[in-house]
């Protein structure tokens, strides 16, 4: 009894704090420094947006637990974006702010990320960074009418409704474009594909590849899967490969376990046409990884660190300096993305006083008009789905070094 | 006869509690008050207000430690999300989230029958362990499933999505292996919740207070002298164990049906959710009902509450979870607790003596 007390006594106080607490929040990490932060965010809607004088954009990722190195990657890119942006005189004239929450990937969690942001006075969204926990935001978004564009969310259910966009390829694009790729290039008859079935991004890859290598005539002799349990051993996976005969590797997965792939099959002296996609990009900095097993890889991605335009190279220093790290594709893609608010933004001439739903509205209509230029790709359009349409990049490892196609 | 009306009136306090709650934090809701956060919050506490009884139904009545409770909560989100999504808009929102409710918590309840009978066989550590694993494996086994609809009707495969074979035109993936029911209709609500969590409460308070509630109770207390006065060990305690994975189910529709996407993780149905819903009971006090729907509440609010100081979130949260059971245990920490409770009880004891008076 006195210990249930106690707890009740607690719980109250909690209760009360979580009533009154929003309000007197402070900023977490990233806010920028140009405005201050009157947040009288607990009351909501309209006012909260009103008369401060800056755009507040937010950004929801995984910044701890297992995904983490994507959500701090997108968190740093478009820090850096937003920096930059704020430097040479905001949006229309208008300086931004710019706030992160943390979703650990999970659906739930980052419902919760996104209410906290909207408390705050959000009025566009840069996330969220993970398929999965995308899928159940844009649900939300939809209904509050909020602009948002994933970097990195590559399902296509997550940005099913209108008020969504994506920065990256989405899934069954990827797929479908590295089975055209194969097929038009001639890399190979007899494919094996190897792919992670716990994860969005991998399976839905490779059911867009199987479909398309259908139609293309491709025929894919075997299709071994992994889960993320058993995600260190693949004797049994590149064998089945080499039994089947094939001579094409598609692999749709991220570069850790790639490397893991392609050490198993140097051992056992099997050596076909490996291909990857966008996850495969980081491979060459991981550590104690020999690059030379990693020679004649392909792989399609839409960003790589070590190109040589003036863009890419400034990132790359500035973020290096930074974060002390290279950047891989989801910094390039929160970067860019960042950059894409702006050129929406600034076609459709909006003002921070407008709330989140008007400026949704005009924004919706000034994704499809506009064309942007960035790291991940030239002349990238939006059509009205929400996909942007950009030319895939295909590299091939050569010497340790990414050559362009 | 007087000990009687004492567990009454407990019981009566918690329903009030809930009441309560749910009636200020609903009108305040309505009222537009509340914090988008916190309005957001408000069916996922019920989730784990629910699931935290129905743990402690097994863990402090029952007695047994169960580490897979988790994997029911799955079954039940994962059996009404498919019964939802097959069946939306062929019946009114409302009826369909009622029987989505009902196949939830009978599924898990059949599994919690199917799991109990060879995994009650065992006692203590070992018991712990194989709960462990079927929750791990009731994850894994709905990972692998692939389910398609189209209109030669539902088409199943365990390999990939594209070996459903299906009709081009009209084929539509229900579930889709690891990446789970998309498009799920947000039926939940935090009335539904809110009177959820009042049944599953009167269930579990009635049934400590019922005969086989005696009977379920003096087989954790001495096993061999129930066993000796003629109690069936094996149907009682299935039948606890069936009645929290039921209920368990409840809280896993209330889960899905809150998000628009549902995906069996080892975040959302893995050991690290059985482990967390096993810290609410704990913390809430073993056996203790009230306590442990309070420390689900707290402890699920704690995180969101902590947003404010980012990086370290979640090392507040362990430190501050670490200081409770420490605060909890310690002879210090009991006597500020008993000091405390008996100024409670005095304020507490002047209200109704001023009623008789009068």
């Amino acid at each position: 009894m006195k210990k249930k007390c106690f707890s009740v006594l607690l719980a109250m106080v909690l209760a009360v704090t979580a009533l009154a607490g929003c309000g007197g929040s402070k900023d977490s990490g990233e806010t920028s420094k140009a405005v201050e932060n009157t947040s009288e965010a607990a009351e909501g809607g309209e006012e909260t947006t009103g008369g401060e004088g800056a755009f507040k954009i937010g950004g929801i990722g995984p910044v701890t637990g297992d995904t983490a190195i994507y959500g701090l990657a997108v968190q740093n890119g478009m820090t850096i974006a937003i920096d930059e942006i704020n430097a040479a005189g905001g949006i229309n004239g208008y300086q931004i702010e710019m706030k992160f929450e943390d979703d650990q990937s999970d659906p739930e969690l980052s419902i919760n990320a996104y209410n906290t942001l909207k408390d705050w006075g959000m009025q566009m969204l840069l996330g969220t960074v993970t398929s999965g926990a995308c899928e159940a935001v844009v649900a939300e978004t939809y209904e509050d009418n909020m602009y948002q564009i994933t970097p990195s969310g590559t399902s296509v259910a997550a940005i099913q409704y209108e008020n969504a966009f994506r920065m990256c390829f989405s899934d069954p694009a990827q797929g479908a474009e590295s089975a055209k790729y194969i097929k038009n290039n001639n890399l190979g008859t007899k494919v094996a594909v190897i792919y992670d079935s716990s994860d969005t991004y991998s399976s839905g890859i490779y059911q867009a590849f199987a479909q398309e290598a259908q139609t293309q005539g491709l025929e894919i002799v075997a299709a071994e899967s992994f889960t993320a349990d058993t995600n260190t051993d693949f004797s049994v996976q590149v064998q089945k490969a080499k039994d089947a005969g094939a001579d094409l590797v598609f692999l749709p997965i991220y570069y850790q376990e790639a490397s893991l792939i392609l050490a198993k099959a140097n051992e056992i002296g099997y050596a076909p046409q490996f291909f990857g996609c966008d996850g495969m990009d980081g491979l060459l900095t991981l550590e104690n990884f020999d690059v030379s097993l990693a020679e004649g890889l392909m792989l399609m991605t839409p960003f790589s660190a070590d190109a040589e335009d003036e863009l890419t190279q400034n990132f790359v220093a500035k973020y290096q300096e930074d974060y002390g790290e290279i950047p891989n594709q989801f910094a390039a893609d929160a970067y860019d993305a960042a950059y894409v608010i702006k050129a929406a933004a600034e076609q459709a001439k909006i003002t921070p006083d407008m709330d989140a739903s008007a400026i949704c509205d005009a924004l919706k209509t000034a994704m499809t008009e506009i064309s942007y230029t960035g790291l991940t790709g030239h002349d990238i359009t939006w059509g009205e789905d929400g996909e942007p349409t950009k030319e895939p990049i295909v590299v091939k490892i050569t010497d340790g070094a990414y050559e362009f196609m | 006869m007087k000990r009687m009306q004492k567990t009454t009136r407990s019981n009566f306090i918690t329903y009030g509690i809930v009441i309560v709650g749910a009636v200020l934090l609903q009108s305040l809701d309505s009222a537009g008050k509340l914090s988008s956060l916190f309005s957001g919050l408000l069916v996922p506490l019920c989730t784990y207000m629910i699931l935290a009884v129905s743990l402690n139904l097994v863990v402090g009545i029952l007695g047994e430690l169960s580490l897979g409770h988790a994997g029911f909560m799955c079954v039940g989100a994962f059996a009404s999300a498919f019964f939802s999504k097959v069946t939306q808009g062929t019946m009114p929102d409302g009826l369909r989230f009622f029987l989505a409710l009902l196949i939830g918590a009978a599924v898990a309840g059949l599994f919690g029958i199917l799991i109990g009978i060879p995994v009650l066989r065992l006692r203590g550590d070992y018991l712990a362990i194989v709960t462990l694993a079927f929750g791990e494996i009731i994850k894994n086994v709905v990972n692998v499933f692939f389910i398609g609809r189209d209109v030669n009707g539902f088409h199943v495969s365990m390999k990939d999505a594209i070996s459903l074979n299906m009709d081009a035109a009209s084929g539509e993936i229900i579930v889709n292996g690891p990446q789970g029911i998309n498009g799920m209709p947000r039926d939940s609500t935090f009335l539904v919740g809110a009177v959820l969590l009042l049944v599953v409460l009167i269930i579990v308070l009635n049934l400590t207070n019922s005969r086989s509630g005696r009977a379920i109770m003096s087989i954790r207390d001495d096993r061999i002298a129930a066993e000796s006065i003629g109690i069936n060990i094996t149907k009682y305690k299935l039948m606890a164990f069936a009645i929290s994975a039921a209920m368990a189910g409840a809280a896993g529709v209330l889960y899905s049906h809150n998000l628009a996407t549902l995906a069996a993780t080892s975040k959302n149905f893995g050991y690290n959710m059985s482990i967390t819903i096993l810290v609410f009971v704990v913390l809430g006090g073993i056996g203790s009902i009230r306590g442990s729907m309070i420390a689900a509440f707290v402890l699920t609010l704690l995180p969101e509450l902590l947003r404010s100081i980012s990086d370290y979130r979640m090392l507040i949260y362990a430190v501050i979870l670490i200081a409770v059971m420490i605060f909890n245990w310690s002879r210090g920490g009991r006597t500020i607790k008993e000091l405390t409770s008996v100024k409670l009880r005095g304020i507490a004891r002047k209200k109704p003596r001023g009623k008789e008076a009068r």
